[in-house]
């Protein structure tokens, strides 16, 4: 925690140097102490927007989590139905969610549904890709002894391939914690006063037309923040389930 | 010893659809309580005959009979068996204490019963003070004797062993050999055990069946008339180096083409 905080600090000391000895306006890049200002005068429309931009990344994630398990299950159970459908899966994650946004918010009448379908769409493939990869990511070995044994297909599910699975399954999360805010992010963009005109993405629009270049940073400072607190939620949760037995998670010297 | 054989491989040969020649027809049996080793070379078809006696391969032709009946009704037969891979193939995330309840787990035998023979047989390997730890915590000989116990906490009656001690440093590999000899005869198992090690072969077995390679087959048996228990002393005698003497000449033999070209 302290190296970061201390890198973070020699950054923002060189962002003001910068900004104040090249006497830069504020109009096109704001120093820290700027942004700062504007964060404390402006806290209940951007904190408000944080809501709910954070709404969104949520429950999209959290849908994106649930699908992609219960997808990744399906994929496992048979090749066929696998080697059918991943395709698609992978169409997911190469079209990019900013051509196909725009249709979603025509079709999905509720503007927060909208937003949430498009962050969801973002968020899935890496839930489905990992997890199944961690589910078919047996050791040969355990998957003889469990059929030495005739275990149920129950069985080998809950007590081999769940386990084997959650490494990667973490991994997943790590990813698609961050991809649902970006969704979520984009897809208002994109929606712009067509979506539910509060979030961050359209304080940081307004803020683009009003030229109010430090609310705009604001926003964004915000937005980032959002994605590290994430990712580091993501950590702590996958250190506490993998803690003791994973190689990701154990110290080595 | 009980009249009945406890292992009876009757012309059982594997060949996959590639063509590959794994094992040609084998016959082979094994009585209650025999101590039998399959020594031979990689490719020799050791492993794969082991599997089939196990249940975990099919074979292309032959059958293969535990107690009379075929393996596939081993369950019918009364009798269990074990199986003790060259890896631990521990489950990482669980402690000592539930891989080795693991089959009893499986099989739905209550948990306060479970634990208690765990425990039992945990003693047996001399691990009861480790039934919390985590396998990535022991030693490799160790995390090897924690597979030991999983493979007797059933009660086996035939234990099959493919190479259990070969990724072990040799010093703990001849102490799990001589624990090994001391749980064949406490608990009348009757046990067979795939070596590619000629010296584990002698010091263990009642029996050895030398096995050659390309394409895997049975090539000669040999008794080992050493009477048990069998000390450390038994592996520097004279009689020892004889009968190593004749399985290496044995699987010399068998390899043909080696001969001439290892004896110039």
């Amino acid at each position: 925690m302290l190296w970061p905080a201390a890198v973070a600090l020699v950054l923002l000391a060189l962002w003001q140097g910068l900004v104040v000895g090249l006497e830069i306006p504020p109009f096109l890049v704001p120093s820290p102490v700027r942004v700062a200002q504007v964060m404390v005068a402006d806290a209940g429309l951007l904190f408000g927007s944080l809501y709910v931009t954070m709404k969104i990344t949520l429950l999209a994630f959290i849908t994106a989590t649930v699908l992609g398990v219960l997808i990744a299950f399906a994929f496992v159970q048979s090749r066929v139905v696998e080697t059918a459908l991943f395709p698609y899966a992978v169409l997911l994650q190469v079209t990019p969610i900013v051509a196909i946004a725009p249709l979603i918010i025509i079709w999905v009448k509720n503007p927060t549904a909208s937003l949430v379908v498009c962050a969801t769409l973002v968020a899935l493939f890496p839930i489905i890709a990992n997890t199944t990869l961690g589910l078919r990511s047996v050791n040969a070995g355990l998957l003889s002894y469990f059929k030495l044994n005739r275990a149920s297909r129950w069985q080998t599910l809950t007590r081999l391939r769940i386990p084997s699975a959650l490494p990667y399954f973490f991994g997943g999360l790590r990813i698609s914690s961050g991809l649902a805010l970006i969704g979520a992010v984009v897809a208002e963009f994109v929606a712009g006063t067509g979506g539910t005109g509060t979030g961050l993405a359209y304080q940081i629009l307004q803020a683009g037309y009003q030229l109010n270049i430090p609310r705009m940073f604001a926003a964004l400072v915000l937005i980032t923040l959002t994605g590290v607190l994430l990712f580091a939620l993501m950590a702590v949760l996958s250190k506490w389930a993998l803690g003791g037995w994973h190689e990701s998670e154990t110290p080595h010297d | 010893m009980s009249a009945v054989p406890a292992v009876e491989v009757l012309a059982a040969e594997k060949t996959y659809p590639n063509g590959t020649q794994a094992l040609l027809p084998v016959k082979l049996s094994a009585n209650q309580g025999e101590f039998i080793t399959l020594l031979g070379p990689s490719g020799c078809g050791k492993s794969t005959l082991l599997k089939m006696v196990a249940g975990l391969l099919e074979p292309s032709d032959g059958r293969l009979l535990l107690w009379r009946k075929p393996v596939q009704e081993l369950a019918t037969s009364g009798h269990r068996l074990s199986f003790v891979f060259q890896e631990a193939t521990l489950m990482p995330w669980a402690q000592v204490m539930a891989n080795v309840r693991l089959p009893l787990d499986l099989a739905g035998v209550p948990r306060p019963e479970a634990e208690a023979r765990v425990r039992k047989v945990l003693k047996l390997v001399g691990l009861q003070k480790f039934e919390n730890a985590l396998p990535r915590e022991l030693s490799g000989g160790m995390q090897m004797r924690v597979s030991i116990a999983r493979g007797l906490v059933t009660e086996p009656k035939l234990l099959l062993m493919d190479e259990p001690f070969g990724a072990l440093d040799e010093i703990t590999r001849n102490r799990l050999d001589s624990d090994l000899l001391n749980l064949w005869t406490q608990q009348q198992l009757t046990v067979m055990f795939v070596t590619h090690s000629i010296f584990e072969a002698v010091y263990l077995s009642q029996r050895v069946v030398v096995m050659a390679a390309r394409p895997g087959r049975i090539v000669e048996e040999f008794s080992i008339d050493e009477p048990y228990p069998r000390s450390a002393d038994f592996r520097v005698s004279t009689r020892f180096s004889e009968y190593a003497k004749r399985l290496q000449d044995s699987l010399l033999r068998a390899s043909g083409e080696l001969q001439d070209e290892e004896l110039q």
